[in-house]
């Protein structure tokens, strides 16, 4: 079971000029997981995830997402992964249901399947009676659970989740993960970028990135032998402080 | 298979934009109700005729023939005679006091000369703060002037003259109607189309969830299509009640094909269109996509099409910029066929102008919309 990669990076590197946001990353993400990506701000985490989300081409390196190659198959990558990012990524004047209805409908599921799912999950959210409301009016939680929802809804092989929880309260935010070990236990791959360290103890494995280059790659518990540290907290601060690139 | 996909995916995403541009009633209702405002304005407020213009008059004579020329002039839809002045010095304190705009002068014995020596001279003073009102005013009155004279003279002919007739082809009554039913219809499009589109593109960059759409199997051509679409059907919404109020209100006519100015309509909306799509490819926040529209576009529409500014009268510079506004031609175009009623014939020059515009906006929009954000 842990066999089955499904994102492999070896040597990935993005360059913007003379910068090197990502410098020749290497690791793999196998199925089931929930792989938490951490850094400061500017470590390169985004740009690292753009690129096995196709939104980025990388400068040189090689990656491949469920089983797809990220320079020729985008497209069959493209099916393959839901994604959400750090900005809010529903139509606000839209309402609950035509938000679901329209990402659903880019993905071309039948009828009888997004009928059924939009039910469930519904009701899952407890969203039921606000169906027909705009998404405007619900409380940023909610939407960022609803994002979520959204974002697998076509049963994706993977979830890119970029920075998912910010500005969302603890208790949310604790909601939230649960429904992320649900995909997780559902057999989607979650790869997860975060810089909120309690979360980072959620993930089965977790890597650091300082200035572009993947500076820890493990388990929480193992992070922490290694280091000799207390928290996760403290095992980021020992590896952060090397940094030298700024924000 | 794969066809139904498209197509489910494709209404999907026109759902979606109609939902936007629904909900957002204040927006729907500017899009819908501008041109008609526009018409009503145009059409009843603002307009170059001068009409009740106020004048005095300083009649020096007080005889028969300068009563029955002041009669006339008052008369006219053209004048008020607002008030009679008696001195030279009265004049100028009246066109400063900002009352009249023109004053009429008569010398002493202007009759007696008239009769006595067949000449007589009266004296027009304008106001040319504003050339414009003053040099039509001045035409209006020497108009009514010659027209005075011509009836004193039929009896006793004089020995050499020249009559001049004119025929005002295409527009008898001088109508501005004529001039800006074609131009408002351009400034609409171009406002509907360009600016609208921008920024409903550019706005989905703003809130991030193109970024969503970027990431899934959609094509991106099919993401600029389904936002031109909804646009496209409003824009024709809008040529309709454009043409409605200027044939059943304006009393301006359809003399050419209205196959063809709805053909024309079209091409030009879809110009506006790329040339929106241009912009939102281009930028990343609504206030400058906003900006770009306005700037780039709308004025240069105003100023630069011909409707308001004749082109002629512009220096060479500005007459061969002229030329890259779409909007000149879509104008030209709509003034021959509608109002000069010519076919397609007469306007396939222009036409094609247009549609490379289109073309080349077109492929610079898909060539600068990114599949990929970086």
């Amino acid at each position: 079971m842990n066999n089955d990669k499904v994102i492999t990076a070896d040597q990935l590197t993005k360059r913007f000029g003379d910068f090197t946001a990502v410098d020749a990353i290497s690791f793999d993400v196998h199925k089931g997981e929930i792989f938490g990506f951490l850094g400061a701000n500017g470590a390169g985490k985004t740009t690292a995830m753009r690129m096995l989300s196709g939104l980025s081409l990388p400068t040189s390196g090689k990656a491949t997402v469920a089983g797809f190659d990220v320079y020729r198959q985008n497209e069959k990558i493209k099916q393959n992964i839901g994604y959400m990012s750090q900005k809010f990524s529903l139509y606000e004047d839209l309402t609950v249901k035509e938000n679901i209805r329209f990402y659903a409908g880019i993905y071309g599921k039948s009828d009888k399947f997004i009928k059924e799912k939009t039910v469930f999950i519904l009701k899952h959210l407890h969203l039921e009676s606000e169906t027909n409301k705009l998404v405007r009016s619900l409380p940023l939680g909610w939407k960022q659970k609803l994002a979520f929802s959204v974002a697998i809804f076509h049963e994706p092989q993977i979830v890119f989740l970029d920075e998912p929880t910010g500005g969302v309260d603890p208790v949310t935010r604790r909601e939230f993960w649960n429904m992320i070990y649900e995909a997780a236990e559902s057999g989607i791959t979650v790869f997860v970028t975060t810089h909120y360290m309690d979360e980072a103890e959620y993930c089965s494995r977790i890597s650091i990135m300082v200035d572009g280059r993947i500076d820890a790659l493990d388990t929480p518990q193992q992070l922490k032998k290694t280091f000799n540290a207390a928290s996760m907290d403290e095992v980021f601060l020992k590896l952060a402080r090397k940094a030298t690139r700024g924000e | 298979m794969a066809n139904s996909y498209n197509m489910k995916q494709f209404i999907a995403f026109i759902k979606k934009e109609f939902h936007h541009i629904f909900r957002d009633t204040r927006t729907l209702f500017i899009l819908l109700g501008m041109p008609i405002m526009e018409i009503i304005i145009f059409g009843f407020a603002l307009t170059n005729e001068v009409k009740n213009s106020k004048i005095a008059i300083l009649d020096n004579s007080r005889d028969a023939a300068t009563a029955s020329l002041i009669a006339e002039i008052g008369s006219s839809r053209y004048f008020n005679i607002e008030k009679d002045i008696y001195s030279y010095n009265d004049i100028e304190s009246s066109f400063r006091e900002g009352k009249i705009k023109l004053a009429v002068v008569f010398p002493q014995h202007f009759g007696e000369d008239l009769r006595h020596f067949n000449k007589a001279q009266v004296q027009l003073v304008a106001d040319a703060s504003d050339p414009n009102v003053a040099n039509t005013l001045t035409n209006y009155a020497s108009a009514i002037i010659v027209d005075y004279q011509k009836r004193i003279t039929q009896d006793h002919q004089l020995p050499y003259t020249i009559n001049t007739e004119m025929r005002m082809l295409y527009n008898p009554q001088l109508k501005g109607a004529y001039n800006f039913v074609p131009g408002v219809m351009a400034m609409v499009l171009m406002l509907v189309c360009t600016l609208m589109t921008a920024i409903t593109v550019v706005r989905e960059k703003e809130m991030g969830t193109m970024e969503v759409m970027l990431v899934s199997p959609v094509k991106p051509l099919r993401i600029i299509i389904a936002k031109a679409v909804p646009y496209l059907l409003l824009s024709i919404v809008n040529i309709a009640s454009i043409l409605l109020l200027s044939v059943f209100v304006l009393d301006v006519p359809i003399n050419g094909s209205l196959l063809l100015l709805s053909f024309e309509s079209v091409l030009f909306t879809l110009t506006c269109l790329a040339f929106g799509l241009l912009i939102s490819a281009s930028t990343d926040s609504q206030q400058t996509a906003m900006f770009i529209s306005l700037t780039g576009m709308f004025l240069p529409t105003i100023m630069l099409s011909g409707f308001m500014f004749p082109i002629e009268n512009m220096p060479l510079l500005l007459q061969i910029i002229s030329n890259i506004v779409p909007a000149k031609w879509y104008y030209l175009i709509v003034k021959d066929v509608m109002i000069k009623g010519v076919g397609f014939e007469s306007v396939w020059q222009e036409t094609l102008v247009l549609a490379g515009m289109m073309l080349l906006l077109l492929m610079l929009a898909l060539k600068k919309f990114k599949i990929r954000l970086a």
